[in-house]
């Protein structure tokens, strides 16, 4: 079994696991972290969005062994202890989750999303957020939170 | 996802070793299209060569007018070039349309175009602007590497290495796009070049093709009124729950006159 090892939030991990291990088992069944989440596990929904070297990716479509050597963060990596990372605080002021099943992949592409665009219009965090599906909300909320957010970033 | 070794080559001379050693193995690029694949147990390779490691495979040229994209360049990375939005800015927006900004920061062009999927978006970028695909043998004019639906000229055990794109006079590509996936429904890139127009379709058919009747009349006139009265036909284009081969028909003039407009 290949040795997959990477930085998880900051930490050092290194597991024996099968090839065919994708980033999200790895990340929820070997290191117990299941803040990210599987929607669809086709690709579509962003429920397991995570940054990859600072980038959004699907990490139910990416191997565990490709992201060999790379630093990973989840959601569990933004906090700072008590500390709400801006997006978390701005989500829930903004009331822009319901279920919360979506929220940990919405945020994650929302970050990666404020970063590359420092001051995002309504159009384009609505065209950005097109890989993230939630079937609660109706994103209105989501939008505002992103927007708000945005700005103490 | 059936079981299979890994192997993470660091050259193209490693890995072409190692796919003619064993030419049932599937190469990785972008895994956008392969993972889901493998997931659903419609592929067992009994190896899987990650492209993800070969340094010389990555990157963004520009070489005598010519746009050279390594085959492991992400779609976001060709989105958002400077020097592929000065070149061809026609390109960076195609890339920018490819599904959500996650598939774009691991798709890749070289297994967009390896895969020839029918309702791709590269395929009418490399088709319509007349391209040149450099593999690890040979190079292959765009023209004569979509073969089929979900078929290339690529041998077995061919890796493609980069993808030169000649800078037209202008272009513009133009979907119809489905709103879940982002795929084409119908795609249509017009692009005046040294060598004349160029209409190049994708998502209609089982493989993109050059619209000829529509290049003829846009050679006169580059015009989208030079498309006035042309008809697609719809013999032989796709049908399925989101368009009719009319409508598909129906949707290429649209598009095209789109496109033509989009030039300036
Ligand atoms: C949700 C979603 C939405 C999408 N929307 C769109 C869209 O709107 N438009 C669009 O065009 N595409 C879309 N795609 C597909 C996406 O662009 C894929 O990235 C692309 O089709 C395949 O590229 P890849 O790098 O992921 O290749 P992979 O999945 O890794 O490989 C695909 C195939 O190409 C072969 N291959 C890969 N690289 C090479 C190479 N260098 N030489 C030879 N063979 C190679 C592989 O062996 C495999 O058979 C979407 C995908 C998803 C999951
Ligand atoms: S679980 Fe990965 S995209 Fe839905
Ligand atoms: S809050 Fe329930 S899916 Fe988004």
């Amino acid at each position: 079994m290949p040795t997959v090892s990477m930085t998880v939030n900051g930490k050092t991990v290194s597991r024996d696991v099968e090839a065919r291990t994708l980033l999200v088992q790895f990340l929820r069944e070997h290191l117990n972290l299941t803040g990210t989440h599987v929607g669809c596990d086709t690709s579509q929904c962003g429920a397991c969005v995570v940054h990859v070297d600072g980038r959004s990716v699907k990490s139910c479509t990416m191997l565990a062994a490709q992201a060999n050597g790379a630093s990973v963060t989840t959601i569990e990596g933004l906090a700072q202890g008590d500390k709400l990372h801006p997006m978390q605080e701005a989500f829930r002021e903004h009331h822009a989750l319901q279920c919360g099943f979506c929220t940990p992949g919405m945020i994650m592409s929302a970050i990666d999303l404020v970063k590359r665009n420092p001051n995002p219009s309504e159009e384009t965090i609505r065209h950005e957020l097109e890989g993230n599906i939630c079937r609660c909300t109706g994103y209105h909320n989501i939008v505002k939170a992103v927007k708000a957010a945005a700005a103490n970033m | 996802m059936y079981a299979f070794n890994y192997h993470r080559p660091g050259s193209l001379a490693e890995a072409t070793k190692l796919i003619a050693a064993n030419t049932e193995a599937k190469l990785l690029a972008g895994g956008q299209t392969l993972i889901p694949t493998l997931k659903q147990r419609l592929a067992q390779p009994g190896d899987v060569i990650d492209l993800g490691g070969i340094a010389e495979l990555k990157g963004i040229k520009v070489e005598g007018g010519s746009v050279v994209i390594g085959a492991m360049t992400r779609h976001g990375e060709v989105a958002s070039s400077a020097e592929v939005k000065k070149a061809i800015p026609a390109l960076a927006a195609l890339a920018g349309g490819i599904g959500d900004p996650q598939v774009r920061n691991l798709g890749t062009i070289g297994g967009s175009i390896a895969n020839s999927d029918p309702a791709a978006d590269y395929p009418a970028a490399a088709l319509g602007l007349g391209a040149t695909i450099h593999t690890s043998k040979r190079q292959i004019p765009a023209d004569k590497f979509f073969t089929g639906m979900f078929e290339t000229a690529l041998e077995e055990g061919e890796i493609i290495v980069k993808v030169a794109f000649p800078a037209p006079k202008r272009a513009a590509y133009q979907k119809f796009e489905n709103p879940a996936s982002r795929y084409a429904i119908v795609g249509v890139l017009v692009a005046e070049t040294a060598n004349g127009v160029r209409v190049a379709v994708t998502g209609a058919a089982p493989s993109v093709f050059r619209w000829t009747e529509a290049e003829a009349a846009l050679g006169k006139s580059f015009a989208a009124g030079a498309l006035d009265g042309l008809k697609a036909k719809a013999d032989g284009l796709n049908a399925d729950i989101h368009a009719s081969a009319e409508y598909r028909a129906h949707l290429i003039g649209v598009m095209a006159r789109r496109a033509v407009a989009a030039c300036g």
